[in-house]
């Protein structure tokens, strides 16, 4: 029998379960084939709807579905955290002491947060990578009667990365309605040296960064926060007061992954190959979603358009033929939606070889991301788009 | 050659190769953070966009920018950390 094993119940791995399943029913029906996920919580959670409970727009109870429901009936899942990955005997050891061996390792084992690198982050700074986080941000919000916001990036990379300027132009569009723009600044700091990394988009939102009176400050690498003044202070020596201040957390891959020799310390991104998602040449072990090194947005959208690939390369090993290129080779396909406030958003779409060309923000980019997050509980997951 | 002699010991190397923009950039900022004044970096990028946004952002950090060379099919960037 051959085992597969997914570690993580997220958007890569409840797909790449799904797809699986849906290419080796057969084998599965024989016995020839297992399929088990292993999930941490056993919930399954749409972070990309973080971002609407703070600006008031979702319930955080709508963002969280048991793994269960969404896996195919017949893949197994347990429930536990992973201690380590033993390669000599390719078995994973979840930390209650329970071994499952694999003969096909998949690592969708996402990014976490660790605020706590930042001194001061946790009574300074709100954030929207979490549920609770994110209602705090919207109570931090609804006090706020006007001042200094500033919104940064407190390291790289990050999960979701238009999410800061998203939050920018939502948050700008709100003070207007509630008539406290002309009381407040906004400030917009960004690690590099436009407004976002790739350079089409940046040179979309800057103008809108410009319209709406945001103040762009670049190369604003977050150092230290000073938290009697108020000050948030930036690697290159830039200092900015703030009444509210909103930081992305800095991010890293799980800690299991660089003590098991998977993935190089102080990251933790698993060293994955950009074409077949191979990690570290390892013919039998895929990695997708943001626990890899690749230079893609860490986004729902990439371990979507991941997952096939790594589905296509077992099945290819599995059923002993080559893999077929159409399928099993990752070209860097991304989509993502992007709100810029008053009820429009655009579309960005790209690859490795062709970087993304939003169209002019409208007001039906903005419904299709409404509608998206509405629906994908019945779509992505389930393999339907 | 005798600029080569002149100038101080590289004390780090990033290899950057193959990473994209901002990957370099972000990689010698975290070398920056992890190195004392006085040592001297040397970053491998393959991407073109570092020979401009590296130089920039060493500007803005008020760090030192002693050299850039055009390697085989790499630049490599050399930066001293002044504080």
């Amino acid at each position: 029998m051959k085992r597969i094993l997914i570690l993580g119940g997220g958007v890569g791995g409840t797909l790449t379960a799904n797809l699986l399943i849906k290419r080796l029913r057969r084998q599965v029906k024989a016995g020839e084939v297992m399929i088990t996920v292993v999930d941490q919580t056993g919930q399954h959670t749409y972070q990309p709807g973080f971002m609407y409970i703070a600006m008031g727009a979702e319930r955080a109870e709508r963002l969280q579905r048991p793994e269960r429901g969404l896996l195919d009936k017949r893949v197994h899942l347990v429930i536990g955290e992973v201690a380590r990955i033993d390669e000599s005997t390719q078995t994973v050891l979840l930390t209650d002491g329970l071994p499952i061996a694999y003969d096909y390792l998949v690592l969708a084992t996402g990014s976490r947060i660790v605020p706590e690198e930042i001194e001061h982050f946790a009574t300074e700074a709100y954030h929207f990578y979490t549920a609770d986080a994110a209602q705090e941000l919207r109570r931090g919000l609804d006090a706020f009667t006007g001042g200094r916001i500033v919104i940064g990036i407190a390291g790289m990379p990050y999960k979701c990365p238009p999410a800061p300027l998203e939050v920018a132009f939502l948050i700008e569009a709100e003070l207007r309605q509630r008539g406290l723009r002309e009381k407040s600044e906004l400030h917009f700091c960004s690690p590099i040296g436009r407004a976002f990394t790739i350079e089409s988009v940046s040179a979309m939102a800057t103008p809108i960064l410009e319209q709406k009176g945001i103040e762009l400050h670049t190369f604003f690498n977050v150092e230290t926060i000073d938290a009697e003044r108020h000050i948030v202070q930036s690697l290159e020596g830039e200092e900015l007061p703030y009444e509210l201040l909103i930081l992305v957390p800095p991010h890293k891959g799980q800690q299991f992954l660089v003590d098991s020799g998977f993935a190089p310390a102080p990251g933790g991104w698993l060293p994955t190959d950009r074409a077949t998602l191979e990690v570290g040449g390892r013919p039998n072990v895929f990695a997708l979603g943001d626990a890899t090194d690749l230079p893609l947005s860490k986004a729902g959208s990439t371990a979507h358009f991941e997952a096939p690939v790594v589905t296509e390369r077992i099945v290819a090993s599995i059923q002993g033929r080559t893999v077929d290129p159409r399928h099993g080779e990752y070209l860097g396909k991304v989509m993502c939606f992007f709100e810029v406030g008053d009820g429009k958003g655009t579309l960005l779409q790209f690859d490795y070889e062709h970087p993304p060309r939003p169209p002019k923000p409208n007001q039906l980019w903005h419904l299709g991301k409404i509608v998206f997050n509405k629906t994908y509980w019945h779509t992505v997951p389930k393999g339907r788009v | 050659m005798l600029a080569n002699l002149t100038a101080p010991a590289v004390t780090r190397i990033v290899d950057a190769r193959g990473s994209f923009c901002p990957g370099p950039l972000m990689e010698l900022i975290r070398a920056i953070r992890e190195s004392a004044p006085g040592q001297v970096i040397a970053v491998y990028s393959s991407d073109s966009g570092s020979r401009i946004d590296v130089p920039k952002w060493i500007e803005k950090a008020g760090h030192r920018l002693l050299e850039i060379t055009r390697r085989d099919g790499y630049d490599e960037i050399v930066v001293e950390k002044t504080h």
